[in-house]
This record gives C-alpha cells, structure tokens and sequence, in this order.
C-alpha cells in the first residue's frame, strides 16, 4: 500500500489506495484516493496534475488502484473523471454567480471559483448549496477579488440570497386578523425564512439586472447566429460598469413563486431586522424611527403603509 | 419483467424525463405522455417554483422518482438529512418505484456529484446490498438500482459488472433500472461484449430500462445524454425487451435538450419494438 500526502483540497488525512477491497475500511480508502485526486485543480490546460501532493508521479498514483486498457493509461482512465468532477462543479458556479463573475472576470473567475472549490469541497448532496460558502471564503481570502473586495462581497450575499429565495421553505403569512387582538407593545412577529434582508455598500441589484440583460443580447445573438463568428473579446469589451459605492438596503424574497428583489428605505429595513431579531412591533417602530434625521416624515403613516405592503407580500409568519 | 415487485406491479409504457426547458409546454400544452420521471433531488427543497411545478405535474400525469445522489456504493452512512427529505417526496409524488445508481459519490461528507464506479469484490456487494435495504425499510418504496456508464475499472475487483450488479440485488432482494445506453457505453471503454451483459442479468428483477444517446470520442465514449438514441443502442434495447418482456422505459436526454415534441418522438420510437416484442409473445 502506497501512503499518499494530503490534496491542497483542504482534507488533511492521508489516503491509502488498498489493491484490495474487502472491508469497508479498505472501500473508503480506495474512495478517499479517488475522491483526493478528484478534487485536485486541473492544469491550465484542462488535463489531471502531473504530479502528486508529494512531488511523486500522478501516473504512478493512479496505476496503484485503476487498471489502464488498450487505448487509455491509469492516468487517462481516472483524468476523464477529474475533468468531469471540475467541469461539472466550475460549470455549475459559473451559472449561479453572474454577478460575481461579471464583477472579477470571467478568467479571474475560474481561478477565483477553483480556490474556492480546493478550500470547500461540496459538503451537501445537491448542487444548489455548491457556492453556500462563497461569502465565507471571500471574507477568509480577500486576494481572489481584489481590488474590488467590498462589492464581490456584496455580490456573493445578493447571490447567495436569490439562491435562498426560489426554494427556500415557507410558512404560513400572519393574516391582519391573526393579530387583531395583539398590542404593538407585545407583537412579535416572525419573517418568512425565503426573505433575506441585506444591507449593501453597493447598488448590486441594478447591476445584476444589466449583466444578465447583456447576457441575455449574447445568448440571443448567438441563437440567431449572429454572434456566431465573435470572437469572445468583442463580448468582453461590453462589459457593464461597475456600480458606485452608495448604501442600498434591499429585502431579496419571493411572490407568487417569482424572484424580486425590493429596495428599503433605512427605517424600513431597520423595522424588519429588529422584527427578525425578536424586537416586538413597538419597539421595532420606535428604535427604527428615532434618532433618525428624516424629520418632515408622518411616521405613523409611513410605518402603517410598510406593514400594509409587507403584510401583503406575506412576509409575516409566527414565530418559531 | 413488465409488473412486478420492484415496480410496484405497474404496467407503464414508455415516459421522458421531466426536465426545465419543458415545463412552460407540458404546463401549457398538457401533451399526452405516459409518464414522467424526475431527479428526485431536484424536487427536495422546501419551497417556491420547483414545487408548484410539481404539484401542478402530478395533478395530470404519473411520476416515478429517479436520484442521483443516494450513492448506494459510498463507504460512508447515509446523509439522514437526504434520506428525511427524499422520504417526505416519496410520500407527496406516490412514486409506485424509485430508482438510484449502483455507484458512489461521495466519502468523508465531500460530495463529488458524480456516479463514480464500484470496485466488483463480495465484500462491497455486501455493504451495497445493506444500504439498499436499509433505504427501501426507511423509505417504505421499492427500489431499483441502476447499471452507470464508467471509464475506469479498478484492480481490486473480482468479477464483472454484471455479475456484481446481480450479486449486489439477489443480496438485497431489489429490483434493477436496467440502463442499456450504459451497458453499451461502458462494453465500448472496458472491452466486454455487451450482449453477454443482458443475458446474464436476473432478467425477473428488472423493473425499468433506461435508454439515452452518448459521444463518441477518440480513444472512449462518454455518456453525455446530449443526443438521439444511437442504433446498437436501439439494438440491444429490442434485445432487452425479447428477454425481460414490455417493461416501463424512459428516454434521458439532459443537456442540449431539443424542443418536448423532438424528445418525446425519440422515446416513443421504443413502442416499435415494444410492439414486435408483443406480437411475438402473443403469437
């Protein structure tokens, strides 16, 4: 049996790659090895790393446990499935985070997502959760997006909350008459688990709305041939411009099964994050309002016209 | 076998996979189709579209669940997690059978989102054979494993694949998703005769056939489900019918996915041989 050091794919147990399996300690050896060599970043161009963590061969590692045949070697043989792994899960980001991608670049991106991939490998049986530690990795390692830090940031949570949104669970709305007979003073309302509220530094929503249209002229473009023969620097050169810093305060939820994403006033925001924190209604309202350097506002109005539109939107549910 | 045990005693025809670019047609058109098969993952979320769609899918047409991340063959316990929410599915579609792959996927809690192949030794076999037991005692549904396509075999096995699938179901008593895109995809990699597959599989425990398209590339052949059912593959599927009898089949097609109508006449090409294969029997 040949000891392997630990991949750069954040594991740092050394696996085995029994010739034999017949335990299921020796099935998650082979599945560990496998699994190790897999989850190694691809070369720049495309193929499975020539060497292993320890400096040794990569044909010698694969020849351990995968047979070659007449036409492929052990080598060829398991790098059509660490090809696939990375294409599948690259493919999967690239899809998911336009944003993010639009703000790095697309070449920034690949390597940015592959870090990211290295340090997390996928730790849910779905797709869906494949970027739910982007915004933790981009806080960690902060080089993969700089100079622009702050907006990928900021990008990576607007994401990360549409994600949320279109499946995230449900519970039934409090209706007006659910809490009739509840004083302000002891209300205390839950918000549905779909909605995220966000608090950003940049006006990504705006941004995000104009990359995918771009994205969607490219598409089309292409769907009628018209692309066709573009080389992709001319799609490049029509990037969108990056927003300006300005604080946006948005709630990302869903209605009627549709994605939105609403702008907030300040107050209003602060009103939902102190609800989401357990505040009662009063003491959301008054906390929210106070202090704040709108004067010629009729609060009591206001607030009632927010509640009325949240209450519609059904973002109100019982606390759990 | 057309109804049987491991299908819940159903006679379905002949069914495409539920995919998104389809919904707005199936949702608007209603075309008549036998059934629908979906990735049961897809659906194991707690809210929003992919629901709705599916509550308004299964108002109109019978649905069987097929996963993809089960991973029957992982030396790991099962994500509970996965078991809990495929279980609350099971019981909302009423699948009459549910399908998954004879592979791993996944090992220390990493996922791989592949269908990564089994080493072929008993002792693998075993613990397979446990795992599918134990899921179809939680889940309450019969169960069906399905043959993957694969590129690599391991030293380690000790026999073939079609004699480990057969171990594999005599030991947990399940039924087979026979996928006989993959049987040929995989003879064409590993060198074995696909034919010598089919005969040699426990023909009675067969609950489903799988067909599908594939690339061809120099040295291998990848199963890409990006095309129409090529002619060996068409071949072997009639072959399949003659020993397993009209059993309920599905046409996949998962990426560069033409218009419901082009997919649907695709799968329904399967009712040539379907017919043949009737005639045969009745005459």
């Amino acid at each position: 049996m040949k000891r392997l050091k630990p991949t750069n794919s954040g594991s740092n147990s050394s696996p085995q790659v029994p010739r034999e399996v017949n335990s299921r300690a020796q099935l998650r050896d082979l599945q560990r090895a496998m699994a190790s060599a897999l989850f190694r970043p691809l070369t720049s161009q495309w193929g499975m790393q020539k060497r292993w963590t320890d400096g040794g061969s990569m044909e010698a590692v694969a020849a351990e446990f995968i047979k070659p045949n007449d036409r492929l070697s052990s080598f060829e043989r398991l790098e059509i499935y660490n090809r696939q792994y990375w294409f599948r899960t690259l493919d999967c980001l690239y899809d998911d985070y336009p944003g993010l991608r639009a703000i790095v670049g697309e070449r920034r991106f690949m390597k940015l997502a592959t870090a990211y991939l290295s340090r997390y490998p996928s730790n849910s049986y779905t797709l869906r959760d494949l970027g739910n530690r982007l915004e933790q990795f981009l806080s960690e390692e902060p080089q993969w997006s700089a100079p622009r830090e702050q907006l990928a940031l900021d990008m990576v949570r607007f994401e990360w909350a549409q994600v949320v949104a279109f499946d995230g669970p449900a519970k039934p709305p409090i209706t007006p008459d659910d809490i009739l007979d509840s004083p302000p003073s002891k209300l205390r309302l839950g918000l549905q688990p779909y909605l995220s509220l966000l608090e950003l530094n940049f006006a990504v929503d705006d941004f995000l709305i104009a990359v995918k249209k771009r994205e969607s002229d490219v598409l089309r473009g292409e769907a009628s041939n018209a692309m066709e023969a573009a080389p992709k620097s001319a799609v490049r050169r029509k990037r969108v411009r990056l927003p300006k810093r300005e604080k946006v305060y948005l709630g990302v939820h869903r209605h009627n099964n549709m994605l939105y994403y609403k702008r907030l006033d300040p107050e209003a925001f602060a009103i939902l994050s102190l609800l989401g924190s357990g505040s009662t209604v009063e003491d959301a309202c008054l906390e929210a309002v106070t202090a704040r350097e709108r004067t010629n506002i009729d609060w009591s109005a206001q607030i009632k016209d927010w509640f009325d539109a949240w209450s519609t939107l059904g973002w109100f549910c019982r606390r759990s | 076998m057309p109804a049987n045990a491991f299908n819940g005693f159903t006679e379905y025809g002949v069914g495409i996979g539920l995919r998104v670019p389809h919904y707005r047609h199936i949702l608007a058109k209603k075309p008549v189709v036998d059934w629908f098969e979906i990735i049961s993952e897809n659906f194991m979320v707690d809210g929003g579209r992919p629901l709705e769609v599916l509550d308004s899918i299964l108002e109109q047409y019978r649905v069987v669940q097929h996963g993809v991340a089960i991973y029957f063959g992982s030396a790991d316990k099962f994500d509970r997690e996965h078991l809990k929410r495929l279980k609350r599915l099971v019981k909302h579609t009423n699948t009459p059978w549910l399908s998954d792959h004879l592979c791993w996927g996944s090992v220390d809690g990493r996922y791989t989102h592949d269908l990564l192949p089994m080493p072929y030794t008993f002792a693998v076999a075993r613990h397979t054979a446990e795992k599918i037991r134990a899921a179809r005692d939680y889940l309450e549904v019969p169960i069906c494993v399905e043959n993957v396509s694969s590129y690599a075999e391991y030293h380690a096995s000790q026999m073939t694949e079609w004699e480990f699938l057969s171990e594999v179901v005599e030991l947990a008593d399940c039924g087979i998703l026979l996928d006989v895109n993959n049987i040929y995809v995989s003879s064409q990699n590993h060198n074995f005769d696909p034919y010598a597959y089919l005969n040699n599989v426990p023909h009675h425990r067969v609950g489903q056939i799988h067909i599908a398209g594939h690339s061809k590339f120099e040295k291998y052949i990848l199963d890409t489900h990006d095309h129409p059912v090529l002619d060996p593959v068409w071949k072997m599927y009639a072959h399949a019918i003659k020993l397993v009898g009209n059993t309920a089949t599905l046409l996949e097609w998962d990426d560069r996915i033409p218009s419901f109508d082009e997919v649907h006449n695709e799968a329904l090409k399967a009712n040539k041989f379907r017919e043949q294969q009737l005639a045969a029997s009745t005459a």
